[in-house]
């Protein structure tokens, strides 16, 4: 409960940077290091965002998958297992709304993370897909090692994945939709059971994909 | 002095007739928009608001034919969840429905509300029913 007190109050912190920043850019999420460089004998500040570290996971298609096959994407992530009975199918019905909007754009990924890789394997991902009526590279599968998944999910997506065996399917997750921009960095948090807010999510990826690319090195 | 009996009689059939509709309409409107309610919090998530389900992975709401020709196994399947393969709307569908924990009168009127939504049409399941059927459960 504190944890979910916690990222609503970080959550909300950002919510109200957004409107500072006005126009149409999107926030940037997670911790920001202040980093001053001298360059010509005047002293600058630079903020290094936060980024997604690399990762290595395993697609529906038996692919191996990391950072690399993301570089210059925008993605979205979300945790999931095929087996959930809650929030899971209302979660990838928004979804399919992501996945049909942008199915054609090469720059565009969907990616959700199995929290039950033990049952999550390859073949069961695969045959879910199938049934989702997936098909092609835009939206992957992906199983790795739980351990790997719950850190990636609670220290890069902030997303609050917690094990709780008293739930019926035995995890209890948040759902969110997190959106990660070109540079690694997360750009939003959306509540992936709520259609309003999946709508959001499919206005602010043709945000950023309008957004200027950054020059190199920047 | 007959004819005013006939038309009495025939009268007080008319009354009887339209009070029994109206006390029939009320018990389908009370269990309609109480299961309404039930299906929101405990179905939609799966079967989706308009009972279209979800892909190949739920099966939809919308095949009368199914509905109809289950009509009496609905309680069990509530009560007692499902798994395994099935043919609905030409799709076979081979996941697991959960039990949904629900009283007796609850099942009713969810299945009331499933029963006369997304095109089927089949009247009230009342509670009584309900009891006959969920005895049968296997
Ligand atoms: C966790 C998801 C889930 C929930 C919640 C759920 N169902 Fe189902 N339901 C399913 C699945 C999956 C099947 C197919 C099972 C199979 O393939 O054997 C199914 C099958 C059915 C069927 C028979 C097939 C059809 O589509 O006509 C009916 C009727 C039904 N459910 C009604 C309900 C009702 C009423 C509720 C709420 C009280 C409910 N379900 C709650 C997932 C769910």
């Amino acid at each position: 409960m504190k944890k979910i007190f916690s990222i609503a109050l970080v959550l909300a912190a950002f919510a109200s940077c957004k409107s500072n920043n006005g126009g149409n850019t999107l926030p940037v999420y997670g911790k920001r290091t202040p980093v001053t460089k001298t360059v010509n004998g005047q002293t600058a500040t630079d903020t290094i965002y936060q980024t997604i570290p690399a990762f290595k996971f395993v697609n529906q298609y038996g692919d191996s998958i990391s950072e690399k096959n993301l570089s210059g994407k925008i993605y979205v992530a979300d945790f999931f297992f095929t087996s959930c009975p809650s929030i899971c199918p209302v979660m990838q019905r928004n979804m399919l709304n992501v996945y049909n909007t942008f199915k054609a754009d090469p720059d565009i990924k969907i990616l959700s993370f199995t929290i039950d890789p033990k049952y999550d394997s390859v073949k069961v991902l695969k045959k879910y897909a199938d049934k989702l009526g997936i098909s092609g590279d835009t939206w992957w599968f992906l199983q790795g090692k739980k351990d790997t998944t719950y850190k990636l999910a609670e220290k890069n997506y902030l997303v609050a994945v917690s094990e709780d065996k008293t739930t019926p399917g035995g995890y209890v997750h948040q759902g969110y939709f997190v959106l990660v921009d070109k540079e690694k960095r997360v750009r939003g948090a959306y509540d992936g059971t709520q259609p309003e807010q999946v709508n959001q999510l499919i206005a602010d990826i043709k945000t950023l994909k309008a957004e200027p690319t950054p020059a190199a090195g920047q | 002095m007959k004819l005013k009996v006939v038309i009495g009689l025939g009268l007080l059939l008319v009354i009887a007739v339209i009070s029994c509709r109206d006390d029939k309409s009320i018990e389908f409107a009370r269990y309609y928009s109480s299961g309404s309610m039930i299906y929101q919090t405990h179905c939609q998530n799966c079967h989706g608001a308009h009972g279209e389900g979800l892909n190949g992975l739920i099966p939809p709401l919308t095949d009368s034919i199914f509905i109809k020709e289950n009509l009496h196994q609905l309680p069990c399947l509530v009560k007692n969840g499902l798994k395994g393969e099935l043919k609905v709307s030409n799709k076979i569908f081979e996941g697991q429905m959960p039990a949904v924990d629900l009283a007796p009168i609850e099942i009713a009127q969810a299945v009331t509300y499933v029963a006369n939504s997304f095109g089927n049409k089949l009247g009230t399941v009342n509670v009584d029913r309900v009891n006959t059927d969920l005895f049968k459960c296997q």
